[in-house]
C-alpha cells in the first residue's frame, strides 16, 4: 500500500514505541500486574470462601460489583459516541481520537460484565443461561444487548484500522509474528478506489448501526433497576437517565485518555487543544443535561413523597449517611466541569481534564448512591440485629476486585498499543472528498440562485 | 449353645420383621437420616432399609420420612389444589414458634428466617401488632418474571419454588421481591455433596451455597395431607392453611370457610397496591388477644429494644 509523506512520518514515529518498552513503562505495568494479582487472589479466596467474604448480605445482595458493572459499560459510551456520531456527522477533528475511543469502549465492554460474573452465586452455572434461558428476563436482555454491541464495536474498531494494519504489514519488521499477524489481519488491503469505497461504506453502516445499539444497552442495564418494585429505583426516567450519564462519563474518560497518552507519547501535533476544547464542550452540554435529569427525578419523588421513596430521601440528604457523597456526585461532580468549561478564561487543556476527573469520580459514587441507598431501604422494616445486615460496607475483597479492573483496564490499554498505533495513521480519504462534495453542491446552490436572481432582475426590466 | 443363640436371633428376627411392618402398615414412614448426625439417645429401633435389610438404628437419628416431588414433577404442583394461608394478627404474640419450627425443618441456620415476625406500626398514632411474614407466593410474581433461568417458577397449586440445583445466584429475584422473602447462601451450609439424589424444590433441602432459598409452604408435607411445619408450631393457632377451591382454611383446630373468614373478618392483602396478588391473606388485628408488649418476652433486652426503635417514624 502506497502512504503519503505524513503517514510515512507517523509510522516512523509510533512503530518504535510498538515495539520496544521504557523502564518506567516496565515499572508502571509491573504496578499494574500487581493489582491484576491481587484481583486474582482476591476472586480465588470468594470462589473458595463463597460470597460470604463480600459485604452483600440478603437485603443488599448487590454491592461494588454491580455499581463498577454500570460503570464501566458507561464508560463504554465513549467509543460510541465519536465513532457513531461524529463518523456520521463527518467531524474533521475525530481521526486522531476515533480509535483510543474505540479501544476504550471495546476494554470497558468486557471488563464491565465481568463484574456481573464475580456477583454471581454459581458461576459454575453460567450455561444454564443459554440452557434454562428465558427471554422475559431483563438479565437476558442485557446479555443479548451487551454481547452484540461488543461485537460491533469490535468490528467498527477493526474496520477502522485495516488502513493502518496494512500499512503495518508492508512495514519490514524484525519479529516474524507481527508480520503474520499483521498479513493475517489486514486481509490484503491494499488501498484501491474499490476496497477504499467498500471499508467507507462499512464504516457508515456499522456507526449506524451503533448508536441505537449503544442507547439499548444502557436502557437495558437502567431496567434492570427500573423493572422492580423498589423506591429510588422504579422510575420511568431510568433509561434515558442512565444513557445521559453513560454519555458523560463516557466522554470524561476519553478526554482522560487523550491526556494521558499526549503526554505519555507526546502527541502534542496529534492531540491538540482543539480536541480537549471541543469533547469539553461536548462534556458540559452532558453535563448540564445529566444535571437536567438529576433534579427532574429527585423533585418529583421529594415532591410527591412517598413514604417509601422519602425513607431513600432522607438517607441520601442524611450527613451521617449518604449526604456529602450525594453533594459530590449530583451537585459538585456536575456543577464543576459545567462552569469551569461555560468560562472561556478558564477553558484549557489541563482544567478540562481536570474536571473530567471529577465528573468520572462523580460519576462512580452516583452508581453506588443508586445501588446502595435503595437496597438498604425494603418495603419492610429492617428488623435484623446483625449490623452487615442493615448497612452495607465493602470488603477488601471487593476494593482488591475494583481495583484489579481498574488496573486491568489500563494494562490492556497498554497492550493495544503495542499492537496499533494509538492514533490512526493512514487517514482516510472520505474527509476530503466529502468537502469537496459540499464546495460542489454549494457552488451548485449558488450558480442556481444567481441564475434566477439575474432571471428576475430581466423580468423587472421588462415590465418597466 | 449354638443352638440357644440361634433361637434367640430367630425370635429376634420374628421381632424385627413385625415392627417393620407395623411401621410400614402404619404409613407414618419414619426413615434415618444419614446427612446429619445427633446426639445418641441410647435407644434403638429397627427399621426396614430400601433394598429390604432391617437395620438398627439410633432413635436421635429417626425423624418422619418426607416424599416430595423430583425434577420434572416438582415444577407441576399438586392437581386441583390452590393453597392459600390466612394470618391472624390479632392472636399473634410473637412466640416465633413458627419461626424456629421453620428452621428445623427446612434445615435453617439460627439466623436464617424464611417467616420471620416484625413488629408493624402503620403511623405514630396507630397501635403496633406483630406480623408473621412467609412468602407470599404471589400469582402475579416479581421474583418468577426476572428469573433469567426459570429457577423459580409458580405451580398450578399456586406456589412459587426455587430449584436450587437451577439457581445461578445473580440475586435479581431478591431486589425484585418487594416483601423481603428471598434468603441467600452466603457460604457453603456444609450439608453433603453437590447433587443429592434426595434434594427437591419442595423441601429445599440440603441446601446450596450461592443460591437462593425462600418459604415453601411445605409442600411435600401437603402431599402427605399434613399442613406446614409453621401453622402446627404456633401455639395460639395464628396461621391458618388450606385449599381455596375447596373453600376451606385450618390451624389444626380449628376450620373455617375461607372465602367466610375473610368476608367476616375483613381479611386483606398485604401491600395490595402492588399488584402482586399474593395468596396470604392477613386479618387485621382487632380485638387481640394479647397486648403487643408481651411480644417483648421471647427476645434478648438488646433485640426487643431495636425493635422498639426500628418502629419509632423517624422523620
Amino acid at each position: 500500500m502506497e502512504l503519503d509523506a505524513k503517514a510515512t512520518r507517523a509510522l516512523n514515529y509510533f512503530i518504535p514505541q510498538m515495539v520496544s518498552i521504557s523502564k518506567s513503562g516496565m515499572v508502571q505495568v509491573g504496578i499494574l500486574l500487581v493489582f491484576i494479582l491481587g484481583g486474582l487472589y482476591a476472586l480465588v479466596v470468594q470462589i473458595v470462601e463463597g460470597h460470604i467474604v463480600t459485604g452483600m448480605r440478603d437485603n443488599v445482595v448487590w454491592g461494588l460489583y454491580i455499581a463498577n458493572f454500570i460503570f464501566f459499560i458507561g464508560i463504554s459510551y465513549a467509543g460510541a459516541l465519536i465513532s457513531g456520531i461524529l463518523h456520521l456527522l463527518r467531524v474533521e477533528w475525530r481521526h486522531p481520537i476515533i480509535r483510543i475511543a474505540e479501544i476504550i469502549t471495546i476494554i470497558s465492554t468486557i471488563i464491565g460484565p465481568a463484574y456481573i460474573l464475580l456477583c454471581m452465586g454459581r458461576l459454575d452455572r453460567l450455561h444454564h443461561l443459554a440452557l434454562y434461558g428465558r427471554i422475559q428476563s431483563p438479565i437476558i436482555w442485557d446479555v443479548l444487548a451487551i454481547s452484540t454491541y461488543l461485537i460491533g464495536s469490535i468490528i467498527f474498531l477493526y474496520l477502522a484500522s485495516i488502513r493502518d494494519l496494512a500499512a503495518l504489514r508492508d512495514y519490514p519488521f524484525k519479529q516474524k509474528w507481527r508480520k503474520k499477524l499483521y498479513r493475517f489481519l489486514a486481509i490484503s488491503f491494499n488501498g484501491n478506489a474499490k476496497q477504499n469505497r467498500f471499508l467507507e461504506r462499512g464504516l457508515t453502516i456499522m456507526s449506524a448501526i451503533i448508536i441505537p445499539l449503544a442507547v439499548l444497552v444502557h436502557s437495558v442495564l437502567a431496567w434492570i433497576f427500573g423493572m422492580t418494585l423498589r423506591p429510588g429505583w422504579h422510575s420511568t426516567i431510568f433509561a434515558p437517565y442512565f444513557v445521559v450519564a453513560a454519555v458523560f462519563s463516557g466522554t470524561g474518560v476519553l478526554i482522560i485518555a487523550l491526556w494521558v497518552f499526549r503526554k505519555y507519547y507526546h502527541l502534542e501535533s496529534y492531540i491538540t487543544k482543539i480536541h480537549f476544547n471541543y469533547l469539553g464542550i461536548i462534556l458540559m452540554i452532558l453535563g448540564a443535561l445529566y444535571g437536567y435529569f438529576t433534579f427532574s427525578e429527585y423533585l418529583t419523588s421529594w415532591y410527591g413523597s412517598e413514604t417509601w421513596d422519602m425513607e431513600v430521601l432522607y438517607k441520601l440528604f442524611d450527613p451521617h449517611e449518604y449526604w456529602w457523597w450525594f453533594f459530590f456526585s449530583a451537585i459538585l461532580g456536575v456543577a464543576l466541569p459545567v462552569l469551569v468549561i461555560l468560562i472561556p478564561k478558564f477553558r484549557n487543556i489541563n482544567s478540562i481534564t481536570a474536571v473530567s476527573v471529577i465528573a468520572v469520580f462523580a460519576l462512580w459514587v452516583k452508581r453506588y448512591l443508586i445501588i446502595i441507598p435503595t437496597l438498604e431501604t425494603p418495603l419492610l422494616p429492617l428488623q435484623d440485629l446483625r449490623p452487615e445486615y442493615i448497612h452495607y460496607t465493602p470488603t477488601i475483597i471487593e476494593w482488591l476486585l475494583t481495583f484489579a479492573g481498574v488496573a486491568l483496564f489500563c494494562f490492556l490499554f497498554f497492550l493495544f498499543s503495542k499492537f496499533l498505533p494509538i492514533v490512526s495513521v493512514v487517514k482516510g480519504e472520505e474527509g476530503t472528498n466529502y468537502a469537496e462534495l459540499r464546495k460542489k453542491v454549494m457552488q451548485r446552490v449558488l450558480k442556481r440562485k444567481i441564475k434566477e436572481e439575474k432571471r428576475k432582475a430581466s423580468q423587472k426590466l421588462q415590465h418597466i | 449353645m449354638e443352638k440357644g443363640k440361634k433361637k434367640q436371633s430367630r425370635r429376634k428376627f420374628f421381632f424385627k420383621t413385625a415392627t417393620a411392618a407395623i411401621g410400614a402398615i402404619g404409613g407414618a414412614g419414619l426413615i434415618a437420616q444419614s446427612c446429619e448426625t445427633k446426639k445418641e439417645s441410647g435407644e434403638t429401633m429397627t427399621l426396614l432399609s430400601p433394598d429390604g435389610k432391617l437395620v438398627e438404628v439410633d432413635k436421635a437419628n429417626v425423624a418422619p420420612a418426607r416424599m416430595p416431588a423430583h425434577g420434572k414433577n416438582a415444577r407441576k404442583g399438586i392437581p386441583n389444589k390452590k393453597f392459600v394461608m390466612v394470618i391472624d394478627l390479632a392472636r399473634c404474640r410473637n412466640a416465633r414458634k413458627c419461626v424456629s419450627n421453620c428452621q428445623k425443618m427446612h434445615q435453617l441456620e439460627p439466623e436464617d428466617e424464611w417467616i420471620k415476625v416484625f413488629l408493624m406500626q402503620d403511623s405514630d398514632d396507630t397501635a403496633p401488632y406483630w406480623f408473621p411474614k412467609p412468602c407470599f407466593h404471589c400469582n402475579q410474581p416479581p421474583c418468577v418474571k426476572v428469573c433469567p433461568v426459570g429457577a423459580t417458577y409458580k405451580r398450578t397449586d399456586g406456589l412459587v419454588l426455587v430449584d436450587n440445583e437451577r439457581c445461578i445466584g445473580c440475586k435479581f429475584c431478591m431486589t425484585a421481591c418487594p416483601y423481603s422473602s428471598r434468603v441467600f447462601q452466603w457460604k457453603d451450609p456444609g450439608q453433603g455433596k453437590e447433587d443429592d439424589e434426595n434434594y427437591s424444590p419442595e423441601t429445599s433441602v440440603p441446601h446450596k451455597v450461592g443460591t437462593v432459598g425462600k418459604c415453601d409452604f411445605c409442600p411435600d408435607m401437603a402431599r402427605m395431607g399434613k399442613l406446614p411445619t409453621c401453622v402446627t408450631g404456633c401455639p395460639n393457632g395464628v396461621i391458618f392453611f388450606g385449599d381455596k377451591n375447596e373453600d376451606i382454611v385450618t390451624n389444626g383446630t380449628e376450620s373455617f370457610r375461607f372465602s367466610e373468614l375473610i368476608y367476616d373478618r375483613a381479611g386483606y392483602h398485604f401491600m395490595a397496591e402492588l399488584g402482586t396478588e399474593p395468596n396470604v391473606y392477613y386479618l387485621p388485628p382487632v380485638d387481640r388477644l394479647f397486648d403487643y408488649k408481651k411480644g417483648f418476652k421471647t427476645l434478648t433486652p438488646e433485640q426487643a429494644e431495636f425493635y422498639k426503635k426500628s418502629i419509632v417514624h423517624k422523620h
